[in-house]
């Protein structure tokens, strides 16, 4: 299965990449933009097809490495792979 | 831990002090700190290497700065999980002096021997530059013998030195007299730029509960010479030493 995990920056931590992205979109022209927070995606094949044994994989290394719990929160999703891969495409093209 | 003597872990007996510089894949000081010690703190060095487990029975480990593991993730994260770094904080657990210089700052908070943790600088830039720093505490090794309120300067040169904390962390270490240094301005006032990278408070550096474990982002091994442009850092080594030798005795 394909574990995803999002990895942010807290709400309230200061998050420079996503200001300094913002005023690059304010001087872009897109002045409705408010507000932009930068994060990471990581997309992690593992060698299973039990979903609770992916999400339960996903969240440990998520909390070992992936993530700083200091000032850092994660979100974790599942893709099914191989017999799914048409669904699996159509998710991320 | 192989590393530490048993009862102390901060060495026995006075003598030559020994001094374990570690290396990490991308760390970029380490020779800086190396050749401080020797010079300043008259020191045998061993270099080990982050895949090393044996520290050598050392008076004082130093994680050195860089770039370890490329900066990957985020600074100091894949360090962390050197073999090198479960000696480092069995030593450390002893009671053993450690002292992490910038990248070694960084990866002292991944690993959770300190507090809080780094983000990009608020400027977003790399900064490359002289900084003064005040001394906000003698409880530590390295300050123990430098006056309370004294001004330092020392470069700093880093992308990821904008420390924080959660504020329920940050009051516990202001009541625990854990802030060891914040950046100032020349005359050691805080504001007006004296902070090159929107850290917290202006703190610079800070110290477990114990004391015994400093991290720091400017350097002090860059200016602990005449030849180098100064010799305010060497302070912090010779803290070390006069602080070594009250413990012995000697």
């Amino acid at each position: 299965m394909t574990v995803l995990v999002k990895v942010m920056l807290k709400p309230g931590v200061l998050d420079p990449q996503g200001k300094a992205i913002a005023d690059a979109l304010h001087r872009l022209g897109y002045g409705a933009v408010t507000d932009v927070r930068a994060g990471k995606l990581f997309r992690i094949e593992v060698a299973t097809d039990d979903p609770k044994a992916a999400r339960e994989v996903g969240s440990q290394m998520a909390e070992k490495l992936l993530a700083n719990p200091v000032i850092e929160d994660y979100e974790l999703g599942l893709e099914a792979a191989g017999a799914a891969a048409g669904m699996e495409a159509g998710a991320l093209r | 831990m192989s590393g530490a003597r048993p009862g102390g872990g901060a060495g026995a007996g006075a003598g030559t002090p020994r001094v374990a510089v570690v290396v990490f894949p991308g760390s970029n000081c380490d020779e800086d700190a190396a050749i401080a010690s020797r010079n300043v703190l008259g020191a045998d060095v061993k270099m080990v290497r982050h895949d090393e487990r044996a520290l050598g029975d050392p008076d004082l480990v130093i994680l050195p700065g860089g770039f370890s593991y490329g900066d990957y993730l985020r600074s100091g994260a894949m360090a962390r999980f050197s073999p090198v770094m479960e000696s480092v904080a069995a030593f450390a657990g002893q009671g053993g002096a450690v002292l992490g210089i910038c990248n070694g700052f960084q990866i002292l908070c991944e690993a959770g021997l300190l507090p809080g943790a780094m983000l990009r600088n608020e400027g977003l830039r790399f900064v490359c530059q002289d900084v003064f720093l005040r001394v906000e505490s003698k409880r530590t090794p390295f300050t123990l013998a430098i006056n309370k309120g004294d001004v330092l300067r020392m470069p700093i040169a880093h992308g990821d030195g904008n420390w924080t904390a959660e504020t329920r962390v940050y009051e516990e270490m202001l009541a625990r007299d854990q802030v060891v240094f914040r950046y100032v301005r020349a005359d050691g006032s805080r504001g007006g730029g004296g902070n090159p990278n929107g850290s917290l408070d202006d703190v610079a550096g800070i110290c477990n509960v114990k004391g015994n474990i400093v991290g720091l982002m400017p350097h002090p091994e860059r200016a602990a010479e005449d030849l180098l442009g100064g010799t305010d850092g060497a302070r912090l080594f010779k803290s070390f030493a006069t602080t070594r030798m009250a413990m012995h005795g000697a």
